[in-house]
């Protein structure tokens, strides 16, 4: 049997402008609104102004150090690309797609993010 | 399966620096296993570093000379019988006898009895007060006897007479030296270099007598009266016989092996007595009828006879007697033939009276080859003229150029590339160019990579820069680029970036990026010059342009955990905490359900804090007193100390109100790595100050200042840089000395890996910061004042500005608490939950 999903992009309203902190990461807490399960997860948010793309958002949880901890970390540019380097173990993830510079299978979920206004926005698949 | 081998039975006499240096390398052979091995020792305690002996007045203890320890012998399996002289060889039975009654036997034996000072037969010269200079016990007894002693005489000016000469002076007395020849240091040095030396010294205080025989000692009104030839006299509280040394030959003797007429236990070249069962190495033993007053040699003749015992072949064929070195203050070298006395000899000479700079070259009779020179004053010239002499390399045309000072332009420098493989480079650990070569043939990219893996440059420390050379040709040869650009936003080191942004007055990290570099900045770069602008110019590190510059660690304040949770560390300084205080932190420890523990630097470090938990503990702590610790930061941790004078009874200062003095001046300070110290009441040295980047220890004068120690991952211990200075001076140098670090390190350098990397060492160091090299002191000086009149706890300005405040949010959209960090009990005290643990707790039994 044929089983069809339909999905739909919903932007979600998550924090302010002026909660974010230029070229730093904060992190913000994105309710039960996702689609698969009701888990709750912690999103980091960087903000690099006067950029072609100004915001990023990945998933806050390091895979690698097992912590919430991505929000924390420096914003630096490897080979030209930024990337975030987690405090604890310092392993770079590539901002655009989330993959981790030094170990290509782990990679981070990242959401489209943009501004609405003063409001700072994400988007997430929903069924 | 071969049959068990017979183990021979080795016996060794004598277990000093060469006797140790041998069993040491037979310990690290497959072979020893070989071997019964009983080392008899006259001396009460295992071998020490005897070349090192004078630092025994310094604040050098017993155990910091040691070069081995009864647990190590006995790990090795090697007998050693200490405070038991060995008084017979029974060759007919192979057999040791010594002084309590032991009887060993022997299939082979070595003997490295070392030598014995030589007294001049003088009628008086047996007075209590004479005293010789070769062992920690003769150290302990001219200490005693210079507490009440005024004057202090040394007989004899050679090398190890001036050495005497300085620790007499240390001691705090007036010091003479009396010397039978013309000129001091007779061995190495011509007169020219000689009478440089002794206005030198001279200048320094100490009376030089040369042409003086002294015919008589007599005791005059519990003093002692020198009577020299010639009707003159001299008045003094103690004198110290150091008028040569002799081969320490008597068992071997009167065991009938061949002795050297003028003493010497004559060897081949395997370093084999007149018995072939029987070598004798280090001082006692003469080879091609000469005797080798240093370690190096001896310790050759320590490797070769290792090889003869297991099977290898080796020979020794003799060693360079040059050496370099500082007496006094006063750098002296000497190498080769110094006095010119080859046939056919010719000289250079340059004399530079104003500063007191002497240097003269020996060559062959057509300018070619170098066979000797001495070096008084400035021994900068020394590697380069060593090479020369070692490597019988051919001189240039002009070869006068190698000692004249660089008039426009640098002096010809001999290219690490002119250097043949079999090159010594480094003498301590003899290490040739050729392994060197193959070391970053082999793999090794760095200088300390190299250092690491061949053991070059550990030692004294002296070939640094010309380790550097051959490292750099070889490295640059194999077309590895060096480069030590900070990454790849700045093509500039620390030290250049530095200087840029102190230069232009550079405030911000996008000013610099903009002007100097490229891209948009890294996790190397970013912390590296927000820890060069807070150094210079002291802003709080949470400034808008700066916040996203900091590690973690900075940006919370705090220190991040493995699991996210942050310790808070409050500044105890010099470890000086108040019960009241000390209650509060349990107080505070207790409400969040912090873990505590002591840390090495005598504070109490809080565990388990929730980011957003971090400004309501600061705001409880500061409300009671305390200041941040900067145990997050590139920064001062801590003063550690002990008691001192106030309530210990060995304490000679107030060893905690100098701690707390040094603490409160540069707690804040930015650095390129973190910083330690800490103050030691006495030579005791209970706070561990010498593996400390700055360690001070009291003296009755005053304070002993060490710099560049390190504990941890890569201990190292403290350089002594100066003595006895009063509390203003210490200051001085260590403003002078932390804020030289600051500018001139790399990211992330600790000052022991800095010091080094200095060009030039220890002695470079000393010359920047007491003698003021460089002119840049009172530059130095000031940017200290800035940084310390600046200081804020960057803490207290943190929870007083709501802005700052609301980056210790977990999550800027909602007060909950990050529900990933668990904590469990263990030892009544909380601890981050492990990962199987936390599924646990997720899922309900
Ligand atoms: C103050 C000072 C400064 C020096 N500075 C330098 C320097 O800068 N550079 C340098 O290269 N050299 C220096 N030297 C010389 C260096 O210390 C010696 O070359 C080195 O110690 C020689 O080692 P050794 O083992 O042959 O003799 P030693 O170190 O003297 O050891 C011999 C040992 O054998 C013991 N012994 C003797 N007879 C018996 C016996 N019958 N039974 C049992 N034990 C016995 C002795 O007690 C002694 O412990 C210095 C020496 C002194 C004293």
């Amino acid at each position: 049997m044929n089983q069809v999903a339909i999905t739909r992009t919903q932007w979600l309203p998550i924090c302010q402008r002026s909660d974010l902190v230029a070229d730093s990461g904060v992190c913000a807490l994105v309710g039960d609104t996702f689609s698969d399960s009701a888990e709750r997860r912690s999103v980091a948010l960087f903000f690099i102004p006067g950029q072609e793309t100004q915001l990023y958002a990945v998933d806050n949880w390091d895979p690698i150090a097992q912590a919430g901890v991505i929000a924390r970390g420096i914003v630096a540019e490897v080979d030209g690309e930024l990337t975030v380097s987690s405090p604890l173990y310092k392993h770079h993830f590539r901002l655009s797609d989330g993959v981790c510079i030094e170990d290509e299978s782990i990679r981070l979920d990242v959401y489209p993010a943009a501004f609405d206004g003063e409001s700072v926005c994400i988007a997430v698949d929903k069924s | 399966m071969t049959e068990p081998r017979v183990r021979q039975k080795l016996v060794v006499i004598g277990n000093g620096m060469v006797g140790h240096h041998f069993l040491e390398q037979l310990a690290a052979q497959a072979e020893r296993e070989a071997f019964d091995v009983t080392v008899f020792a006259a001396e009460p305690r295992p071998a020490y570093d005897r070349v090192h002996l004078s630092e025994y007045f310094a604040g050098r203890s017993a155990d910091d000379l040691a070069l081995g320890t009864l647990e190590q012998y006995r790990e090795w399996g090697f007998d050693l019988l200490l405070n038991d002289t060995a008084v017979e060889i029974d060759r007919e039975n192979r057999t040791v006898i010594s002084a309590s009654g032991v009887a060993r036997q022997y299939d082979r034996l070595i003997l490295a009895t070392g030598s014995y000072p030589f007294v001049p037969p003088i009628p008086g010269g047996e007075h209590e007060k004479c005293f010789v200079y070769r062992t920690i016990e003769d150290l302990d007894a001219i200490r005693a006897a210079a507490s009440d002693a005024r004057v202090g005489t040394v007989v004899g000016g050679g090398l190890l007479g001036l050495e005497a000469a300085n620790a007499l002076k240390q001691l705090g007395l007036q010091a003479h030296v009396v010397e039978f020849a013309p000129g001091l240091m007779s061995m190495q040095l011509d007169a020219g270099g000689a009478q440089l030396l002794q206005d030198k010294i001279q200048d320094l205080g100490v009376t030089v007598h040369t042409c003086t025989a002294t015919e008589m000692i007599e005791e005059v009104d519990g003093r002692l009266r020198m009577r020299f030839k010639g009707d003159r006299e001299l008045l003094t509280d103690l004198i110290v016989f150091s008028a040569g040394i002799r081969p320490e030959d008597n068992l071997a003797r009167a065991a009938g092996l061949e002795i050297g007429e003028r003493g010497g236990i004559v060897i081949d070249d395997s370093c084999r007595t007149s018995d072939a069962n029987i070598f004798a190495i280090g001082e006692c033993a003469l080879y091609d009828n000469r005797i080798f007053g240093l370690v190096a040699p001896g310790y050759a003749m320590a490797r070769n006879t290792v090889a003869q015992l297991c099977g290898d072949s080796a020979s020794f064929t003799g060693a360079d007697m040059s050496t370099k070195l500082k007496l006094l203050g006063v750098q002296v070298g000497s190498i080769g033939d110094a006095h010119g006395r080859t046939e056919g000899a010719a000289a250079i000479t340059f004399v530079d009276e104003q500063n007191g700079v002497y240097k003269r070259m020996i060559t062959d009779a057509h300018g070619k080859k170098l066979l000797g020179a001495v070096l008084v004053g400035d021994t900068e010239d020394y590697d380069q003229l060593l090479q020369y002499h070692l490597n019988a390399i051919d001189l240039p045309e002009h070869p006068e150029q190698l000692i004249l000072p660089a008039a426009n332009g640098a002096a010809p420098t001999l290219g690490a590339g002119a250097l043949p493989a079999t090159a010594t480079i480094c003498s301590c650990h003899n290490v040739s160019k050729g392994q060197v070569v193959d070391a970053v043939g082999g793999g090794c990219c760095s200088l300390a990579e190299v250092k690491d893996s061949t053991r070059a440059s550990t030692g004294c420390g002296g070939c640094a820069a010309l380790l550097k050379n051959v490292v750099d040709e070889e490295l640059s040869a194999l077309g590895v680029e060096v480069n030590n650009h900070l990454c790849a936003h700045f093509p500039f080191t620390r030290q250049e970036l530095f200087h840029i942004l102190q230069v232009e007055e550079i405030k911000t990290f996008a000013e610099l990026l903009a002007k100097h570099g490229s891209g948009r900045g890294c996790e190397i770069c970013k912390p590296t010059v927000a820890s060069i602008l807070a150094s210079l110019w002291n802003e709080h590190i949470h400034k808008k342009p700066h916040v996203g510059l900091q590690d973690t660690n900075d940006t919370f304040m705090a220190n991040m955990q493995k699991n996210g949770s942050y310790s808070v560390v409050p500044r105890v300084p010099g470890g000086e905490i108040t019960p009241d205080r000390l209650i509060v932190l349990g107080q505070v420890a207790k409400k969040y359900n912090l873990y505590t523990k002591i840390t090495g630097g005598q504070r109490i470090d809080l565990f388990g804090a929730r980011l957003e938990q971090l400004p309501e503990i600061w705001r409880e702590l500061i409300d009671a007193g305390f200041e941040t610790g900067h145990a997050y930061g590139k920064s001062l941790r801590t003063v550690k100390s002990c008691v001192g004078s106030t309530w210990c009874r060995f304490g000679v200062q107030d060893s905690v109100a100098m701690a707390l003095e040094i603490e409160n001046r540069y707690k804040g300070l930015r650095s390129p790595h973190k910083i330690k110290m800490a103050v030691s009441g006495c030579t005791r040295e209970c706070a561990e100050a010498q593996s400390k980047d700055v360690g001070v220890i009291a003296t009755e004068k005053g304070w002993n200042l060490f710099v560049c120690g390190n504990g941890g991952m890569r201990p190292r211990h403290a350089d002594l840089f100066a003595t006895d200075i009063d509390s203003e001076t210490l200051i001085k140098y260590i403003d002078r000395l932390l804020m030289f670090y600051v500018r001139t390190a790399d990211k992330l350098q600790r000052t022991s890996v800095w010091l080094e990397n200095l060009e030039g060492g220890l002695d470079y160091l000393r010359e920047v910061i007491i003698d003021d090299k460089l002119g840049i002191c009172a530059e130095l000086e000031a940017q200290m004042a800035n940084v310390v009149g600046t200081y804020q706890c960057e803490w207290k300005t943190a929870i007083n500005d709501p802005d700052m405040l609301k980056r210790f949010r977990q999550f800027v959209n909602s007060d909950e608490a990050d529900e990933k960090i668990v904590f469990v009990e263990e030892r009544s005290q909380p601890r981050p939950a492990r990962q199987e643990e936390i599924v646990r707790i997720a899922e309900p039994a």
